[in-house]
């Protein structure tokens, strides 16, 4: 399995080496690092190769991470029903980067990249029809980033007087419920009364 | 002259323009909350634009605070109509960055409901979409069964929707013997009730004139719009992932796929009732295996509880309880993407761990989101009637798509 993937992958890297900037094999799934300039191009070849044929697209997202300086990564996965592989790709990009958009080599890419537009407010560029998808009509703030809180920032409610839904900022009874089970002797990082007496 | 003058037919009001009109939301056809906004030429639809999101829970966000094991019921309430299977995939998505090997049992439990599940799918499916097409006797029948199979769900869980049941490393618990009896009873009898309801649609004039050679899929378009379950199947292609790449252990089991021909409406609902009797098969094998294979049905360690008896002696063991329902396991470091024949299509989950108790980041993929996105293509130039048909024959739920 992993030996047909390093194939592949040697394969596409030695056809297309100004696009792939590294990949990898773990868990048995191959991921390639590719750049942001040369997607589409890069897109439409696994697609016509004969020995690539990724002609479906599965699946487009994103992950923020807020700590690194092109904060996301927009992953691809592409499955080749005829030579039965997936292959995953993942473009480092900037906030405000515009990625390519695949619709004209993948129609199906239209409502994945409308997603990704709509949760993490990145902008693909050649898209036909960028509206948010999933969101309230006139939504405000990228939900999916790591900065927007869980409770969002407005909730709704019928208004008797009104007679109709109205908009108010959200209103907490209690604290939103975050508890820290994390063992004391990994991860979490407590903070005692006390502790800045040690350090000095 | 008064009456000899009709020039004035041609102002803005009376020229001919389309008509717009909503499908839904609120519509027992939509299968849910969808908007369509249509646009009519005459009765042939010329754009259908679909609104998705008003059953958008923010699934995906609400599992990044919280633990693997918190985020499994998660899974029941995408595609509500056969829970079992989605939790399927984060098990195995949970089981492959862990490495942890799932007892032989457990597995057996796995294939068995997952092929359940599939059943509940494609008879509420098959059913309803009769029923879009104006057949009303198909769903009561079919939900009498969907009955017998959610209490099949309830005795071996507890609930008869929201299961729970897969967890990572096996399942919650054994099977007791009778169930699997009465399992093995329920797979004879249900084929005489599916000749009934075959009975009742397949030579149905009605529903052939409603079904045959509509919302025609190609190959191409199957490649173009990410197809995949049955719209790929009933259009020729045998592609299914309990084949084509094994997991579980279904590589072990007799089964056939069922392919269509033409790859309309009617080949599909041709290829579900066909799903559902090979899905039968492998219950009954299922059963058989069962009741020869006994063992554990978790694979006992870090991310499982220890067994009851355990931690009535142990002080190690309770401690594991413990920790494992506060802090939940860790899962290292890694991404990988999970996928599993699921009975609407390919769902798979993507999953971005970074070393911690809670998933970074987890991407649901649904297979009625890539379907239904390309309502507008397949629809355009049919009428109006034939869009209920589409959307049923598509199997659209909301919980999976809107997540």
């Amino acid at each position: 399995m992993s030996e047909a993937l390093t194939e592949l992958a040697q394969h596409i890297e030695a056809k297309r080496p100004d696009c792939v900037l590294s990949w990898e094999i773990s868990h048995g799934e191959l991921t390639m690092n590719v750049t942001l300039s040369s997607l589409a191009g890069f897109v439409e070849f696994l697609k016509t190769d004969r020995n690539c044929r990724f002609s479906t697209l599965v699946d487009i997202t994103a992950v923020d991470l807020p700590d690194r300086d092109p904060r996301f990564d927009v992953v691809y996965h592409f499955l080749s029903m005829y030579q039965n592989h997936r292959i995953r790709l993942k473009l480092a990009v900037r906030e405000d980067d515009m990625v390519p958009s695949i619709t004209s080599v993948h129609p199906s890419a239209n409502w994945f990249e409308r997603e990704v537009f709509d949760m993490f407010g990145l902008l693909f560029t050649g898209h036909p029809d960028l509206r948010r998808l999933l969101t309230d009509y006139g939504f405000r703030g990228y939900p999916l980033r790591k900065d927007f809180p869980t409770t969002g920032y407005t909730e709704v409610r019928y208004d008797e007087e009104q007679k109709r839904v109205v908009y108010e900022p959200v209103k907490l009874v209690q604290e939103y419920r975050q508890f820290d089970f994390m063992s004391p002797w990994e991860g979490a990082e407590y903070i005692m009364p006390g502790d800045e007496k040690a350090e000095g | 002259m008064m009456d000899g003058n009709f020039d004035d037919a041609l102002t803005g009001e009376q020229k001919i323009r389309n008509f717009n009109i909503n499908f839904g939301p609120q519509h027992p056809a939509a299968h849910g909350v969808l908007r369509l906004v249509l646009e009519l030429d005459g009765e042939i639809v010329e754009r259908c634009d679909p609104h998705v999101g008003l059953l958008h829970r923010g699934t995906e966000k609400l599992m990044e605070s919280r633990t693997y094991l918190q985020n499994l019921p998660y899974f029941d309430r995408l595609d509500y109509v056969a829970p079992m299977n989605q939790e399927h995939a984060w098990c195995l998505a949970i089981e492959k960055l862990t490495g942890v090997e799932v007892p032989r049992r457990a597995s057996l439990i796995r294939v068995l409901y997952s092929e359940i599940g599939r059943v509940l799918n494609h008879l509420l499916n098959v059913t309803t979409q009769a029923m879009d097409v104006g057949a009303l006797t198909p769903p009561l029948w079919g939900f009498e069964e969907r009955e017998k199979l959610m209490v099949f769900y309830e005795r071996a869980c507890g609930a008869r929707l929201h299961a729970a049941y897969f967890r990572p490393g096996g399942v919650h618990q054994d099977l007791p013997p009778e169930l699997i009896d009465d399992i093995d009873t329920w797979a004879d009898e249900f084929p005489a009730v599916l000749a009934d309801i075959d009975g009742l649609l397949t030579e149905n004039r009605i529903f052939k004139q409603r079904n045959v050679d509509i919302c025609v899929v190609s190959e191409e378009e199957i490649q173009d719009w990410g197809y995949s379950g049955v719209m790929v199947r009933g259009s020729g292609l045998a592609w299914d992932l309990r084949r084509a790449q094994p997991y579980e252990c279904y590589d072990e089991f007799d089964f056939q796929i069922p392919v269509g021909t033409k790859g309309d409406c009617y080949d599909r609902y041709l290829v579900r009732m066909a799903e559902m009797r090979e899905s039968v098969k492998i219950i009954k094998q299922a059963c058989e295996k069962l009741r020869n294979e006994p063992g554990d049905v978790l694979a006992r360690g870090k991310i499982t509880p220890p067994s009851r008896t355990d931690m009535k002696t142990s002080m190690e063991a309770l401690i594991h309880h413990f920790k494992l329902y506060t802090e939940g396991f860790h899962v290292p470091e890694g991404e990988v993407y999970a996928a599993v024949e699921a009975p609407k299509g390919e769902f798979g989950v993507y999953l971005v761990a970074d070393g911690t108790n809670k998933p970074y980041r987890a991407k649901l993929r649904a297979p009625g989101f890539l379907h239904l996105q390309s309502i507008d293509h397949v629809a355009k130039g049919h009428q109006l009637a034939d869009v209920s048909a589409i959307i049923g024959t598509m199997d659209v739920v909301f919980g999976e798509i809107d997540r």
